[in-house]
């Protein structure tokens, strides 16, 4: 069990600033995310792009703002859960603490949970298909977990970016019986190298390559046999497989936290904007994730919410401990 | 009036809203969906990094071709037709007067 006075959902930009704030109150942080790295979008969806509006930063790629937050937050000695999603929170039966288990069973132990949890957890984008749901793990993966399992399977993939290149390559090279790409048109997005290795693969006929097409249905029994490619020109086919990976990257959900009774308005956390507390005493919303009256979903002011709510955090873990705001540039930053 | 033009949005019920669209104010057909609170969740902000955007174009107007960016999120995207364009894409001008458009469906 990893206790922590503020557990955070959520370690992108202001899940971090909420390290540094908290530790300036003496209050230690656990972060707990689904993807396998810090930074939430930033780092996985635009870490190449410049912002314009922190202040004093006339110009910060985003990459480069989370490795800031990160050096920042460093002194305060914050602790990791990540590629684990948040799934589930509980009371102690004292009623003090939080228990909140991650995806792959871990669990926390905080009086106070702060969610900074963004546009929610990053998950794979799944194909409309009406029964695709009747085959997950059953033959149809999102993410690739253990290539190994693949060996002496036939594979058809989809996608046309830089996992869906790759993974051909690999199943192609390591074992797989065979390996069918489906992509919707006839050029790729990824890597030139990767793309070169592809068209010549398929020349040398170790990759089926099919283009100008879709999968647009599944079929099978208690596992997946077939997958029905709808061609752009000449109707339909059907590819006998074993396994099926459709590759269309990640889209953020609200996910798991829609049920932990919460107030919820359009896929948004409601807080009270006195100190950004949810309905649930003791949780917290900051940053994306939050709504109230006038909300702008900007870093700075995700900054600004969770410095009030550390603020009403610490009142809220030691009622009679009196304290008044001190300055960095007085006291310096004294870490843990 | 001077820099304002008539959008048609047809959401996903097929019901048609005819929208006032400022071209002085640096918009796009997301921004301007969302400011009518049209269900265009706009996830990305407007960088063609999430395709929640995703709209066909009806009218024949002539719109700048799709950027190496705007094309890799089609390719990630359910739902995509000949005409379609992410809607953060396309930046209201006066030229745009009169453009038709239709939201596409929302996949899972």
């Amino acid at each position: 069990m990893i206790e922590t006075d503020i557990l955070v959902i959520g370690a992108g930009p202001c899940g971090l600033f909420t390290v540094f704030e908290a530790g300036l109150l003496k209050l230690r942080c656990h972060l707990i995310d689904a993807l396998p790295q810090a930074g939430g979008q930033l780092t996985e969806i635009y870490p190449k792009k410049p912002i314009y509006d922190i202040p004093g930063f006339p110009e910060v790629l985003a990459g480069d703002l989370i490795d800031n937050l990160m050096k920042q937050a460093e002194p305060f000695k914050p602790g990791f859960t990540l590629g684990e999603r948040a799934e589930s929170i509980e009371k102690t039966e004292d009623d003090k603490y939080f228990i909140v288990t991650g995806s792959r069973g871990t669990k926390h132990k905080a009086p106070v949970i702060a969610i900074a949890g963004g546009l929610g957890c990053f998950e794979p984008r799944k194909p409309p298909i009406a029964n695709i749901g009747d085959f997950e793990d059953k033959g149809i993966e999102y993410i690739v977990r253990d290539p190994s399992m693949y060996k002496g399977k036939r594979v058809v993939i989809s996608g046309g970016g830089d996992s869906a290149l790759d993974w051909s390559i690999y199943l192609a090279n390591n074992g797989a019986e065979s390996v069918a790409l489906v992509h919707r048109s006839k050029s790729f997005r990824g890597h030139p190298d990767s793309v070169q290795k592809v068209f010549d693969m398929a020349a040398a006929g170790k990759i089926n390559l099919i283009t100008d097409a879709e999968i647009t249905g599944v079929n099978g029994d208690s596992i997946l046999h077939s997958v029905k490619v709808s061609h752009q020109d000449n109707g339909d086919s059907n590819v006998e497989c074993d396994h099926w990976l459709p590759l269309f990257g990640l889209s953020p959900k609200l996910g798991p936290l829609a049920e932990w009774g919460l107030n919820i308005d359009k896929n948004s956390i409601e807080v009270n904007t006195f100190d950004y507390s949810t309905n649930v005493p003791g949780v917290y919303a900051v940053g994306d994730i939050n709504t109230y009256p006038g909300k702008l979903k900007l870093i700075l002011c995700g900054f600004h919410e969770t410095t009030l709510m550390v603020q009403s955090a610490f009142k809220r873990i030691y009622p009679d401990k009196n304290y008044v705001l001190k300055y960095t540039t007085v006291n310096g930053v004294n870490g843990f | 009036m001077d820099n304002l033009i008539k959008v048609t949005v047809v959401d996903r019920q097929g019901v048609e809203h005819e929208l006032e669209a400022p071209t002085d104010m640096n918009m796009n057909m997301m921004e301007l969906c969302k400011s009518y609170e049209l269900p265009v969740e706009g996830t990305c902000g407007g960088m063609a990094m999430c395709a929640t955007c995703h709209m066909y174009i009806l009218s024949d107007h002539p719109l700048h071709d799709r950027s190496d960016d705007e094309e890799a999120m089609l390719d990630q995207a359910f739902f995509v037709k000949n005409n379609s364009r992410l809607g953060c894409q396309i930046h209201l001008s006066n030229e745009l007067d009169g453009l038709k458009v239709q939201l596409a469906e929302v996949a899972g």
